[in-house]
């Protein structure tokens, strides 16, 4: 800053200037329409070369005695000047926030479909869903070849050359009734797969696609889906097999859920069991003469889910497995019946014939 | 099985419960309730009345009686009648005004036919005891008049559907199931079968078991002097219709009554029609039979056959021969009954494609000592009620079996199922069975028998194998009528299921932890959400394919994925063959939702294809089951079946960006399908190569070979316009395939270092001929501007005059970026330049304006 000072006042410092100086701004603030009207006047009135601007750099000029009255009143001005801008300022904001915007709205119900939508099959999700809740019980996955030997399939799980399950009636035969080669018609020749290729223990899930010969119907289809459980290890008992059966039925259908196991016969497990849901739409009371049926479990009250038993201590041996130390529990559901009393699936030709109406809605998840 | 509950009762003490009751028990013992149903509960105001006087009426289309008809009441009642079977004295069934039928029919008094009709005469469908009866029901003359026809006849029942498991035969019998009901209420049971026999004397007739495998125990007896004109009462009938055989004539329905009663299938012949000694054997070669429904069977080796003089007279346990058969003048009748071998019937049964009563319990098992005694249940029914005379022999032929004994610790039970029952428990659910149960182990223990009635034949080995060994040993002789108990654990499914499967405690086991999905089934799994994401559909179609699919698809002869797997029964001759690849499913699929009315359609199928290797054998053995087999011979079986690989496809029409009221669309094209394979592929971390290909049934022009590095994963494009007519598809759909199999997951993705420093772009427009894939273009810009480079982006492609006939302008943006300083305009330059040049002399690339 200079020492040296201007004797010669400068017009612009007289108060009489400086006055109207400010009411020229105020006056082009005031008439400002828009907010480019507002800079203009921004620059000309409170700009580097406004005549305020350029007052307020002679006040160093200025005698030391009349520097601090000058001051003052440039300063006043500037004050004015600089509120008055402001609140031009918001006040055009808002008028523009108001006009412009709004003519720059748009219908945001319009739809928008432009990106396909796909999902995934509620039984390969099923599948999946299955799996999961094994997992988390220490379970791994295990897998096998859908077109398989005939000693897998039927022989190793106890079931005799002459049982009815291996005639044509039921199963599919490839190349020739004695290839020794099906397909399968059960997941369960993974629990033989499984058995001679891992190490004891073992708990696997096999999930996975099985074949009769059904004609497709509302309720049958020749190719369906399965779900088969494997436990060999030391000490198991029906009580375990019971156990895990009632967390799974949890997970599935939900917390309170009633189960039921009930005597059946099945070559590859012994003792055998009929693992039933206490229906879960009707709650049982369909069954009771009198109350109003219930189409999800044709007022039985109970649903069918799937079978379960002690693996068969020939099935064990047939494995290289010595059923004197260890014993085991298997159990297979049916997924598309597991859809069909899940989700209400009334129609097992849906779930074939790969209408996108009936996927869509699964979405990613079932 | 059907039983009627009155009939269960005469065997069982039943408390006062409903047939639900009886039902819950039983189904809870193994028995599984199908079905309740209920019959005569409705009927009421139905009583027994005599005719008196019959007028015909006359001058109506078909006769018409007015009867009087005394019911027990202080006047007899006019009632009018169509039924023209019955006489004056006749005593029928009246069901008097205010009655109520089956199905809820009311009878009044009305007028017809021009008089009063003051209730209804009753047919025996009427009374809901028969389908259709042709007349009036008759009753015995000395009925009381006036008595309650339902109470009198026993028609207020209900009837039990069961659902019999194939390994208990022997509930296929009312004895059977009263057992277990009197086990389950814990009432005492009645046997049936527990008749004293008579002395024989004598043969009834010569017979002989010619094969101890076919048959063990036959046995003959016969009746003289039978009235063939005898009816079956109606009580008898009544049972047989509500257990659901039809009635046929007495000798049959006999039959029938005592092999529903005890579970002894039985089989009657016209003695004067027999010649000569009777020997079972199995069928010669060659040899035919005539069967009761009157076709003449062809007789395999194996079938076991009843033979006399003149060759087979009837096929053991499934159908009698149409010679012998009782007729409607039969009067002196053997009656057979035996025990053949289980699994030879399933089979004769199964060969000759015959499902009967007979042959049903006959495989499922059949009380080996029931011969005698239900043989002579038939004889003493008919001599009661068809007049005949029993005779006094008895044929009985028979061969040794070993007895089953198995051996077990008194706690085996309790270890199977994690409940203590304790031994008391155990011995007494046992003997409740029909076992008997002796301290210590016998010599020889279960297991090893001979031919049990079940099929199972055990070595000693295996029998060995399956012991259970501990302290407090019991060994257990299961009774005649379970040849189905032959392992230790069969007797812990015994005791646990009389206990109650209820009963169980639910203890979730402490498995070790688990490692989780495998990487590959976490690819397929975020495949599937990656696609359906993209916007497919998931489909799961038949894995059946036909010669006209392989056609369709223009598949050249000796394409590889002609060779197929082909079922022997498959479900439609049109589609025989186990599918090689997974496009017609899909095609057809996609053909079904377009005739649907979606023109828009993206769909993806994940599954097995099945590619039989050509050198591979015919046959997979089929291994022994009483030990593990060996590797080589695992090996076998895998070497005999098909690869199995698991693939993913995609198929795609119409629009796969929709227009809407924002313009237009995008239709769905090659791009996408092999787009499809690049985002399967970044699931799996493994960068997508695509060269050039021509491979149906894909467009010779626009077909991608889709490579993994070096590796041929599958193929992606517009498919060929012949695909499309021969499918009737939409025009250019598109599709993928490629073997998810062979998608190796890369491991885990190594973190890259993200640079603060400023970006630098460059733009290059190239000019190469049109042929010149963009692919090798790209490459040889990357390599060329080397590491500074961050990404390159084609943003242009452009033929035309400007860049002269056969040549198209590539542009591109290059963008660089340096981890450790902000790059300078020369080194991105330079760098550009490097690839610019790179590109040049592998594509001849130049740089336009250049």
């Amino acid at each position: 800053m200079s020492n040296t000072y201007d004797p010669v006042e400068v017009t612009p410092l007289h108060a009489d200037e400086v006055e109207r100086a400010q009411a020229d701004a105020l006056a082009a603030i005031a008439a400002a329409r828009d907010l480019d009207d507002l800079k203009q006047a921004r620059l000309a009135h409170a700009g580097d070369r406004s005549p305020i601007a350029l007052a307020n750099r002679e006040i160093g000029a200025l005698p030391p005695a009349a520097r601090a009255e000058a001051g003052k009143r440039i300063g006043a001005a500037r004050k004015a000047i600089g509120e008055a801008l402001a609140a031009r300022q918001a006040e055009l904001e808002a008028e523009r926030d108001a006009r412009v915007l709004i003519e720059e709205s748009v219908d945001v119900t319009l739809p928008w479909d432009r990106a396909p939508r796909g999902a995934r099959h509620p039984l390969t999700t099923l599948q999946e869903r299955v799996a999961d809740a094994f997992v988390a019980m220490g379970y791994e996955v295990a897998e096998g070849p859908e077109l398989e030997g005939e000693w897998f399939n039927f022989d190793a799980l106890n079931i005799a050359p002459d049982h009815p399950a291996r005639s044509d009636h039921d199963t599919f035969f490839v190349e020739s009734t004695d290839s020794g080669k099906v397909l399968r018609t059960q997941t369960s020749p993974v629990q033989i797969r499984a058995l001679l290729s891992r190490p004891l223990p073992v708990y696997v899930i096999s999930p996975g696609k099985v074949f009769r010969t059904d004609e497709l119907d509302a309720t049958h289809t020749p190719v369906f889906h399965q779900v088969e459980g494997l436990a060999v290890d030391k000490g198991l008992t029906m009580a375990h097999l019971k156990g895990t059966l009632d967390r799974f039925a949890e997970v599935m259908f939900g917390e309170g859920i009633t189960t039921r196991f009930r005597p059946n016969y099945f070559p590859f497990t012994e003792p055998s069991a009929e693992m039933d849901l206490r229906c879960f739409v009707c709650r049982g009371s369909s069954a009771v003469p009198g109350n109003p049926p219930c189409r999800t479990c044709k007022s039985e009250g109970w649903i069918e889910w799937g079978g379960c038993g002690m693996v068969n201590p020939r099935v064990l041996i047939a494995c290289g497995v010595d059923p004197a130390v260890y014993s085991g529990f298997a159990f297979g559901m049916g997924i598309e019946r597991t859809l069909m009393f899940r989700h209400n699936a009334e129609d097992m030709r849906d779930m074939v014939e790969g209408d996108i109406r009936f996927t869509l809605p699964f979405g990613m998840e079932v | 099985m059907k039983v009627p509950l009155s009939w269960l009762r005469e065997y069982v003490d039943l408390p006062a419960v409903t047939a639900q009751e009886v039902a819950d028990k039983l189904t809870a013992a193994g028995l599984k309730l199908e079905a309740i149903t209920s019959h005569g509960h409705e009927i009421k105001n139905v009583v027994v009345g005599r005719v008196l006087e019959i007028e015909e009426l006359a001058g109506f289309k078909k006769p018409v009686r007015h009867c009087r008809v005394e019911v027990g009441e202080a006047t007899p009642r006019e009632i009018v009648c169509g039924a023209t079977n019955f006489a004056v004295g006749a005593v029928v069934p009246v069901a008097l005004p205010g009655a109520v039928l089956p199905g809820g029919f009311e009878i009044g008094s009305r007028k017809t036919y021009g008089r009063l009709s003051d209730g209804m005469i009753c047919s025996e469908a009427e009374l809901g005891i028969a389908d259709s009866s042709p007349g009036i029901l008759l009753l015995p003359d000395h009925t009381p008049i006036g008595a309650d026809v339902v109470e009198l006849l026993g028609l207020r029942d209900d009837v039990l559907e069961l659902e019999i498991t194939p390994d208990i035969g022997y509930a296929l019998s009312v004895r059977g199931v009263a057992r277990e009901a009197a086990t389950a209420f814990g009432v005492p049971f009645r046997d049936p079968a527990a008749v004293e026999l008579p002395a024989a004397a004598g043969e009834s007739w010569p017979a002989s078991i010619a094969d101890p495998t076919a048959c063990d125990r036959f046995v003959l007896r016969s009746v003289s002097g039978f009235d063939p004109a005898a009816e079956s009462p109606l009580w008898m009938r009544v049972r047989l219709a509500r257990a659901g055989m039809r009635p046929v004539s007495l000798a049959v329905d006999i039959t029938n009554y005592v092999m529903l009663e005890l579970g002894q299938p039985l089989h009657a012949f016209d003695r004067s029609r027999l010649s000569g000694g009777i020997v079972v054997r199995r069928a010669l070669p060659g040899e035919t039979l005539e069967t009761l429904d009157h076709v003449v069977r062809k007789l395999h080796e194996d079938d076991i056959l009843i033979t006399d003089d003149s060759g087979p007279i009837s096929m053991a346990g499934t159908m009698g021969g149409l010679h012998t058969e009782i007729s409607g003048a039969s009067t002196d009748i053997v009656i057979e009954a035996a025990h053949f071998s289980a699994t030879g019937i399933a089979r004769e049964s199964r060969r000759h494609n015959l499902v009967s009563e007979a042959s049903k319990r006959f495989e499922r098992g059949v009380d080996r000592e029931l011969p005698p005694v239900a043989s002579w249940r038939a004889v003493q029914l008919l001599v009661e009620l068809g007049g005949a005379t029993a005779e006094p022999g008895v044929t009985h032929a028979e061969a040794d079996v070993a007895p089953v004994r198995i051996t077990i610790p008194a706690d085996h039970p309790d270890r199977v199922a994690g409940v203590p029952y304790g031994r008391e428990t155990v011995i007494r659910r046992l003997e409740q069975v029909g076992c008997t149960v002796v301290d210590g182990a016998v010599a020889s223990s279960g297991g090893g028998h001979g031919v049990a009635a079940t099929g199972v034949v055990s070595s000693g080995d295996l029998a060995d194998k399956l012991a259970v060994r501990g302290d407090d040993l019991i060994t257990v002789t299961p009774p005649s009528w379970r040849p189905d108990l032959t392992d230790p654990n069969d007797l812990a499914e015994e005791v646990i299921r009389l206990e109650g499967y209820e009963r169980l405690p639910s203890v979730l086991p402490a498995a070790p932890a688990g490692a989780g999905l495998t990487e590959g089934q976490r690819l397929r799994l975020r495949v599937g959400r990656a696609l359906a994401l993209s916007g497919y559909v998931e489909v799961l179609s038949y894995p059946f394919i036909g010669v006209r699919d392989l056609d369709n698809l223009q598949l050249p002869e000796g394409d590889p994925r002609r060779r197929a797997t082909r079922l022997v029964n498959p479900l439609s001759e049109d589609e025989p063959y186990m599918r090689t690849t997974l496009l017609p499913g899909l095609l057809k699929t996609l053909v079904r939702n377009v005739g649907r009315g979606f023109a828009d359609v993206a769909l993806f199928e994940t599954g097995l294809v099945y590619r039989p290797e050509p050198d591979a054998p015919a046959k997979a053995p089929v291994l022994p089951v009483d030990r593990v087999p060996t590797p080589e011979e695992l090996a076998e079986i895998e070497t005999a079946l098909p690869r199995q690989p698991v693939r993913v496809a995609v198929v795609l029409a119409g629009e796969f960006e929709r227009s809407g009221w924002w313009g237009g669309g995008r239709q769905a094209s090659w791009a996408d399908a092999i787009e499809a394979a690049r985002t399967i592929a970044r699931e799996a971390g493994v960068e997508l190569g695509t060269r050039a290909d021509q491979h149906e049934p894909w467009h010779p022009g626009r077909c991608a070979a889709l490579y993994a590095g070096e590796t041929l994963l599958g193929h992606a494009g517009e498919l060929h316009p012949r695909v499309v007519e021969a499918y009737g598809l939409p025009p250019r759909t598109a599709a993928m395939e490629l073997e998810l199999s062979l998608l190796v997951p890369s491991g885990p993705v190594q973190t890259p270092a993200v640079s603060a420093y400023p970006v630098a772009t460059q733009d290059v427009a190239l000019i190469v001929p049109a042929e010149t894939p963009v692919a090798l273009v790209e490459v040889a810009l990357r390599e060329g501007a080397g590491e500074l480079l961050e990404s390159i982006r084609l943003f242009d492609v452009y033929t035309g005059e400007q860049v002269g006939e056969g040549n198209k302008s590539l542009a591109y943006t290059l963008r660089f970026r340096a981890p450790d300083r902000t790059l300078t305009v020369e080194e991105t330059t330079a760098a550009r330049d490097a690839a610019v040049a790179l590109a040049g002399s592998r594509t001849g690339a130049q740089l336009r304006g250049a």
